[in-house]
């Protein structure tokens, strides 16, 4: 049996279907966070079923492509669970009487119940099940109340009898049955609600943003240096370097393992940033600098996407975000991006066009820096100057919106607007955004980490065998004449397809003056995306526009690194 | 009694009912499922500056509508019985 989950927008339904099959997902406060289908399978009275989870819907008569994909899976499904949301009943109910009509086995999930009684929304859930024929569960997702008893029930699912009436007599429907069934207790305006208000005020919401993304940045920066100084460096420098040294010494300095393991020694000692060895270099990047970024990074991540302030950070950045042809729900993807690309791009999923995702993951992959390249950033220019910092990301910004306006003029195509729901605020359940936290340290360490080790490999690989010369020997004009970079630089460029984290590492050692840090730093960062977030990119855009994207890449690179070595005397 | 206008001339905390959606097949069923629809009664939350997007109460939840978007939407405001100076 095929049980589908289908419903409005942010209503909870992955939630549902990370219960029913212990499958993670990712799960947000804000309409849109599923962009693909899911499936999974579940036990209903020790029978094997399977269940999908559908993206969000608000009608089964609309033309966007998202939703046709969706009716569509409708055909294929034996059950259908519509979840709505119980603070919404008149926002969920049109989508149930539609999928009524469809004359498919259902039930509902009066999801959120918590927060409806808390809101003092009265539902007379007998009234409901008897108006609508079929059976109707309330339930709390999160927490996982009504779950078990909502599956109990999967069985009596039936289709009812329902009068298929026009459009405009639906409605009339829908006004009645909430009419009978709900009743709300009048409240004062809670301090949420003001809240909420503020946030999207057109000055102080402006100035709440500003004092939530100085805060993020603020608690993203002092979390991973302190993980950094009183975890990680005690660790590294007094426990692990000393068994480093010894094993170093024990294959013999020169050796070919040596080099591959440990790599160089300089005055004797392991420095665990520009020695580049398997086990020096190689886990102390990803493990020693990335790694308390990412952390730090999706903490405060989590918060925000469940805390529901995306949306209304949308809603102020619009205005912005209408200049370089998108609109601002597209804010979205590219705060995403700056954790990884790849959920980013992903994520641009939830725009209306072609043009608009085009857009959107040109501008992600050029403009925005992932954790893993930010937290390089930090440690390498960082021990520079705070300014050298300040240029590179003013840099990437002023290169986020120039492009942007460049792409806008040029791409043709109609803009589409804004047009979203605002969820209410919730509070972050620090089960759910723990859950999220390990799901995606988990893909760092899984996804990430052998490639880093496989790029410091391959880097001492043909070091030994030379052929780095020779590539920087062809290279070196654009290099060094245009980006008055050193030709060994050219290397860390060629591995930044691989890692942009290793190749910024690579620079380390160069000797290089704080101009060629930040050039080679901002050209790393637009040059051209990982080969994850290339798959990645190529898979959704297709190859003519990831094409144009590269060439966008290639282009601006160039041409930004250049202007900043020759106008930096 | 009644004065017509669209959405972004609506003032913000101002209550009225929608008159008539003008736009694109899939942006009116859009929009009907999320309950603005003529008929329906709407408050306005807040304009951003410039050309930024108007967010509108509907059947309890928060709605945000681009700019070009609300300029096409008409709402019925009650007038202040006249008395108007």
């Amino acid at each position: 049996m095929r049980v589908l989950l289908v419903g409005n927008p942010n209503v909870g339904k992955s939630v549902i279907f990370s219960r029913l099959t212990g499958i993670q997902v990712v799960v947000s406060n804000y309409p849109g966070s599923t962009v693909e289908f899911k499936q999974g399978f579940f036990k209903i009275d020790q029978q094997k079923s399977e269940i999908v989870d559908v993206p969000g819907i608000y009608s089964l008569e609309s033309t966007n492509e998202a939703e046709e994909v969706a009716v569509q899976m409708l055909e294929k499904g034996d059950v259908v669970i519509c979840v709505i949301d119980a603070t919404r009943l008149e926002r969920g109910l049109p989508l149930v009487l539609q999928l009524l009509e469809k004359k498919k086995p259902m039930l509902v999930a009066l999801n959120i119940y918590d927060e409806a009684i808390h809101r003092g929304v009265h539902l007379d859930l007998e009234a409901l099940e008897s108006i609508l024929g079929v059976p109707v569960i309330p339930t709390v997702a999160v927490t996982g109340e009504g779950i078990k008893e909502m599956v109990s029930r999967i069985p009596q699912a039936r289709v009812p009898e329902v009068p298929a009436g026009p459009a405009g007599e639906r409605w009339q429907r829908i006004g009645e049955i909430v009419a009978r069934v709900q009743s709300i207790t009048h409240r004062h305006h809670s301090l949420r609600e003001r809240l909420e208000d503020f946030s999207i005020h057109p000055v102080g919401g402006i100035l709440l943003a500003g004092l939530v993304i100085a805060a993020a940045f603020v608690f993203v920066r002092t979390l991973s240096e302190g993980i950094i100084t009183y975890g990680i460096e005690p660790l590294f420098e007094g426990v692990y370097k000393p068994v480093l040294l010894r094993l170093s010494d024990v294959l013999g300095e020169g050796s070919f393992w040596n080099e591959i393991l440990i790599g160089k020694r300089i005055g004797g000692d392991i420095d665990f940033v520009q020695s580049f060895g398997l086990l020096s270099t190689g886990l102390f990047v990803p493990l020693g600098m990335v790694f308390p970024y990412i952390l730090s990074f999706y903490v405060v991540l989590s918060l925000l996407e469940d805390s529901g302030y995306l949306p209304r950070l949308a809603v102020l950045l619009d205005g912005l975000m209408h200049r370089v042809g998108l609109h601002g729900y597209a804010m979205i993807p590219n705060i995403l991006g700056i954790g990884c690309n790849v959920p980013g791009i992903l994520a641009t999923r939830i725009l209306e066009s072609r043009r608009e995702r085009f857009i959107a993951c040109t501008l992600i992959s050029i403009g925005i820096p992932c954790a893993a390249l930010h937290a390089m950033i930090f440690g390498l220019v960082g021990e520079r100057g705070v300014r050298f910092v300040l240029i590179v990301y003013g840099t990437l910004f002023l290169v986020w919106v120039s492009l942007g306006l460049v792409l806008n003029a040029l791409v043709k195509g109609f803009a589409p607007e804004l047009f979203i729901e605002i969820p209410p605020y919730r509070r972050p359940l620090p089960a759910v955004v723990l859950k999220k936290l390990w799901m995606r340290m988990k893909g760092f360490f899984k996804e990430a980490v052998p490639i880093v080790l496989i790029g410091v490999f391959l880097v001492n690989l043909l070091h030994v065998a030379g052929v780095f010369d020779a590539v920087a020997r062809v290279c070196a004009p654009v290099v060094s004449r245009l980006l008055g970079l050193p030709q060994e630089a050219v290397v860390a460029l060629v591995i930044g397809f691989l890692r942009k984290d290793v190749a910024v590492g690579m620079l380390a050692p160069l000797n290089l003056t704080d101009k060629q840090m930040v050039v080679g730093c901002v050209v790393l960062a637009m040059f051209f995306p990982c080969v994850a977030t290339f798959v990645v990119m190529l898979r959704e855009l297709g190859w003519r526009d990831m094409l144009k994207s590269v060439a966008a890449m290639l282009v601006s690179s160039v041409l930004v690194g250049t202007g900043l070595n020759m106008l930096w005397r | 009694m009644w004065e017509l206008m669209d959405l972004v001339q609506m003032r913000k905390g101002q209550t009225g009912v929608l008159d008539s959606v003008e736009g694109g097949k899939g942006m009116t069923w859009k929009m009907d499922a999320l309950g603005i629809r003529p008929g329906s009664s709407v408050k306005k939350i807040s304009s951003a500056l410039g050309r930024g997007p108007v967010v509108l109460r509907v059947s309890g939840t928060d709605v945000a509508l681009g700019f070009g978007m609300a300029k096409k939407i008409r709402v019925r405001v009650p007038g202040n019985g006249g008395n108007r100076p």
